[in-house]
């Protein structure tokens, strides 16, 4: 075709081709969920399953692509998020059921889970397959349709896991377009699936910018902001182990995720040997004619030097910024005077570069770590290390952050890996950080109830529901095709009937059990999972 | 009615078409299109109606794509109809996209202005082809109001006109009687036989397994050309791109028409094969048509092939056609002894009525319920029940929501139960 013609034709800068190819990626979506939404738990956890599976498997290659890729991060720490993120996410959920309803007999309210619908998901580039894990099977577990929408610098890779897990979810059951990428995202393109009535709920991780347009799009949007988490060291723990949990913390995929620590707050009381201690678990601390090469190399432009800092090692960090370290560097330490707008080294850093403030006491060290959540990074993560309950207390009262992790690695911790926390790839800033949600986001805030409520002083049986079952309407069948071979009005077999066991809150947990699909889960993935994480860790450490 | 709406219908009467204007007052369709926007109409008193209709799929993609719009606008920042007598930059374009998307070895389009004028075309090339002139086509069928076309149809149309076969050089056969056919042609002095993939205007009735190839391979043996009328069959109405390929045949002729310019800019084409293409090396001033192929007609009809193309449209009649089947039966099991059948490809679909007027009344229901569908002209016990393409699931279960309805009501008044006639706000 002539270029004059395409041009007329293809017109991809024109806002209405942008709104149709937004609007019909939608409307595909939106019929997937809608059947979707009337498949029961058993198919359900089947396509979980196998899309967690298949997650798993290719956890190391799509590290290795993404590491490729965006030249951000460390391999293995990538295949470790996405191992979690896969199998086990969905161990972490297995005994949540968002597909039956739940009597609270106490309340005499029935509570039915209603799928959102359809999830339009952001990707950074700097966490790109473990979000793409996350969110994906975030959704499939609540019975959601997925539109993902992966950042410029991550695309190949996100795009190529997004549709390989939408082939295996669809071998697996799933209805056709549940799982869709966008070819090449752009900005308007990105805002018309913002912006259309077709999105249910907008799951938004990556730039302040982006999060902002998800909130300003009319759409309810559950948005994270960026981190910068403060870690404050008082003078009552044991210095070997905190500083191996800072090393540990801050070189984790080289610093990249919005929970890597930012600046360690430490009492002058101990701050000497605990830098001892840090050095000999490979952290470098820089002198104060490098601080000045640091600084300048971080943010000489003005902000932050994402090519030359973002998810990089350590040694090529400082070697770029004119600066000798040992090969085996695996953090850079950064000591700073003064936390505020007008120290850069005190701003998120998305690198193994830590800032180092030392504390007077008490009431410094706290004042300061306020100070890092109020530039940026609010309601995201802190952490202290402390053997006294009353100061863990009183600082997770004062810092604007709704993760407080205490006496572990804070970009681990945060994010649900090595904590009890949820595990995400979505942490969210809640209120202090202008978003609707506080908490690490998962499966849960895809789902809505509807609630059936009586009079309190009503006299019925409510236990009449334990048993009870919702009609789920499973799969569409197949119009005929008239007059085509095998496909015609002649040739169609009635849709088998679906008998189910009754699903009661007493036996929820046996109607899984002796189905081929779910036994594979009774395998203890959870210890395997601690396994994994307990490997990494020693890994880190150089035992 | 509003006054202006009575007012405007007798003006209808005095200027255009007192006849048609008066038969739909008599129907109880009292449809004045005034505004239109995706699959829905609004009267001029402000009523609005969902679009199952779709004039054989013209709105295919809805009323006024915008995506089609926005090409129609900027085509006319450059372009206008063009001359046909060149060479054209957009006219080239649209045939090499139809050589790339039709089956077989589709080649060579030459342009009509609407699918009546392409089936003439049709016909003719055919004839030079061929070197003959006997054209088969099926009883009940319509292809078309121009002279060769009316002469392919039903004597409804031509007979009022005196415009009818006199020669006998057009036969209809029934349609799914593959003896007929053979009887036709055994004589090879067939040029061509020219059949719609779905006889829509004869109320959709559904090929068997086997018809559409077995008439392909009867024409094989007894040399005569087949001409795919799929002005209503094709572009992605059956899930595929053309409804003529589900079937498993390769025509030698194609018509397209109706959803090919999106409803924007009248155009329709007709696609041969080179061994039909004789007329057009040998002596291509032969034929000529002035509108025929317009320029912009072409730019809107590219931008429709390659929407239709989109992974997701076919996804998306799947869904449809699957989920509108389930809600049908459901209310055809309510009124077993009115709604009796379902011929259904796709989203091509026509619901059977008990009476031979049924389609007619469930019409009128549905209308008063905000549904615009069509009865069939060649089988008034027949519904045309035509949605879009491009459908959302909150489309399709409104139409659902409102069918229900309206079939009751049609029932009720059918059988001769009360209670029918109810409105339900639109
Ligand atoms: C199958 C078929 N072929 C041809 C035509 C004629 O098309 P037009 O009205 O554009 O001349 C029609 C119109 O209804 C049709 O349905």
């Amino acid at each position: 075709m002539d270029k004059i013609i395409a041009d007329l034709v293809d017109q991809p800068d024109s806002p209405s081709a942008m709104r149709s190819e937004a609007d019909l990626i939608l409307t595909r979506a939106k019929w997937a969920s809608e059947i979707f939404r009337g498949y029961d738990r058993e198919r359900t956890q089947a396509i979980v399953q196998a899309v967690a599976q298949a997650a798993f498997e290719k956890a190391q290659e799509y590290a290795e692509w993404a590491v490729r890729e965006t030249g951000f991060g460390v391999v293995e720490h990538k295949r470790f998020k996405a191992e979690a993120s896969s199998r086990g996410l969905v161990e972490y959920y297995r005994d949540h059921d968002f597909v039956n309803p739940r009597v609270d007999h106490e309340r005499m309210i029935v509570e039915i889970p209603r799928p959102a619908g359809v999830v339009f998901a952001l990707a950074p580039a700097t966490n790109p397959i473990a979000t793409v894990y996350f969110k994906i099977l975030s959704a499939l577990m609540t019975r959601n349709a997925i539109v993902f929408s992966a950042h410029p610098a991550s695309r190949e890779c996100c795009n190529h896991a997004t549709r390989l897990l939408a082939e295996v979810a669809e071998r697996a059951g799933a209805p056709d377009g549940v799982i869709q990428a966008i070819d090449e995202p752009t900005i308007p393109l990105i805002d018309e699936f913002m912006r259309s009535d077709k999105t249910s709920v907008i799951l938004a991780t990556g730039g302040m910018a982006m999060v902002r347009a998800a909130y300003s799009s009319s759409n309810p949007a559950l948005g994270v902001g960026p981190g910068n988490g403060p870690i404050v060291v008082d003078d009552t723990g044991d210095c070997k182990k905190t500083a191996r949990y800072l090393v540990d913390s801050k070189s984790f995929d080289n610093g990249i995720l919005c929970t890597a620590d930012s600046i360690a707050i430490v009492y002058r009381s101990i701050a000497k040997q605990l830098r001892i201690e840090m050095e000999r678990v490979g952290a470098y601390f820089c002198k104060e004619d490098e601080i000045s090469l640091l600084r300048e190399f971080m943010f000489g432009a003005g902000s932050l030097n994402v090519k030359g800092v973002v998810g990089r090692d350590a040694p090529l960090i400082a070697r770029d910024a004119g600066i000798r370290v040992p090969l085996r560097t695996r953090i850079l330490v950064a000591p700073i005077k003064k936390i505020g707008i007008d120290e850069p080294l005190s701003k998120e850093k998305l690198s193994p570069v830590l800032a180092w403030f030392v504390a007077a006491g008490k009431s410094e060290a706290f004042t300061q770590a306020r100070a890092t959540l109020r530039m940026t990074g609010a309601g995201h993560s802190a952490a202290i290390h402390s053997s006294d309950p009353q100061t863990v207390l009183d600082y997770a009262t004062s810092v604007e952050a709704y993760r407080v992790i205490a006496n572990t690695a804070l970009s681990q911790g945060a994010s649900g890996l090595t904590t009890n926390l949820a595990p995400t790839m979505t942490v969210g800033t809640g209120f202090f950080g202008r978003s609707s949600v506080g908490e690490n986001v998962g499966p849960m805030h895809l789902v809505h109830w509807t609630r059936i409520a009586y009079a309190k002083d009503a006299s019925i049986d409510i236990s009449s529901f334990d048993g009870k079952q919702l009609k789920f309407s499973g799969p569409l069948a197949s119009a005929p095709s008239d007059g085509v071979p095998g496909e015609d009005s002649g040739s169609r077999a009635a849709p088998p009937a679906e008998p189910r066991a009754p699903v009661s809150p007493g036996n929820r947990r046996q109607a899984g059990k002796g189905r081929p699909v779910e036994e594979h889960t009774e395998v203890d993935l959870r210890s395997e999972i601690r396994r994994l994480i307990a490997e990494e860790l020693r890994r880190n450490r150089g035992e | 009615m509003s006054a202006e709406k009575q007012d405007f219908l007798q003006r209808s009467k005095e200027f255009w078409n007192p006849g048609k204007t008066q038969a739909w007052q008599d129907m109880e369709v009292d449809l004045v299109i005034d505004r239109r926007e995706g699959y829905y109409l609004y009267d001029m008193d402000g009523n609005r109606y969902i679009d199952v209709h779709l004039n054989g799929g013209t709105y295919n993609l809805g009323h006024r794509n915008p995506e089609l719009v926005e090409v129609i606008r900027r085509g006319m920042e450059r372009f206008d109809m063009g001359n046909h007598h060149f060479p054209s930059l957009a006219r080239t374009a649209l045939a090499e996209e139809l050589a790339k998307c039709t089956p077989g070895d589709l080649q060579y389009t030459i342009y009509a202005s609407g699918g009546g004028e392409a089936i003439d075309i049709a016909i003719k090339t055919a004839r030079s082809a061929m070197q003959k002139r006997k054209i088969v086509s099926l009883v009940k069928a319509y292809h078309g109001h121009t002279g060769l076309a009316v002469k392919t149809g039903d004597a409804r149309f031509s007979v009022p006109f005196l415009s009818q076969d006199i020669e006998h050089e057009f036969i209809q056969v029934p349609f799914n009687d593959l003896n007929a056919m053979e009887d036709a042609l055994r004589k090879r002095d067939v040029a061509a036989v020219l059949l719609e993939t779905i006889p829509a205007t004869y109320g959709f009735p559904m090929p068997h397994v086997g018809y559409l190839p077995g008439v392909k391979a009867l024409c094989e043996r007894y040399d005569a050309l087949y001409i795919a009328d799929e002005v209503q069959t094709g572009l992605m109405r059956t899930g595929a791109m053309w409804g003529i390929t589900r079937y498993g045949v390769e025509p030698d002729i194609l018509v397209t028409g109706k959803g090919i310019s999106g409803g924007m800019y009248p155009i329709a084409c007709t696609v041969v094969s080179p061994r039909c293409a004789g007329w057009l090396t040998k002596d291509g001033f032969g034929h000529m048509s002035t509108m025929g192929g317009a320029e912009l007609g072409c730019l809107v009809a590219l931008k429709v092939l390659e929407i239709c193309q989109r992974p997701e449209v076919a996804s998306i009649v799947h869904y449809t056609a699957s989920y509108l089947r389930k809600g049908l039966d459901e209310i055809r099991a309510m009124y077993p002894d009115f709604f009796t059948g379902i011929r259904q490809h796709g989203v091509i679909m026509g619901l059977e009525f008990t009476p031979p007027e049924g389609a007619k009344i469930a019409m009128k229901h549905l209308y008063r319920n905000g549904i615009w569908a069509i009865f069939s002209t060649l089988d008034p016990k027949v519904l045309q029940f035509k949605p879009g393409i491009l459908a959302t699931e909150f489309l399709a279960e409104e139409i659902l929501s409102r069918a229900e309805v309206a079939i009751g009501a049609a029932a009720a008044e059918a059988l001769g139960h009360d209670g029918g006639g109810r409105r339900v706000a639109a």
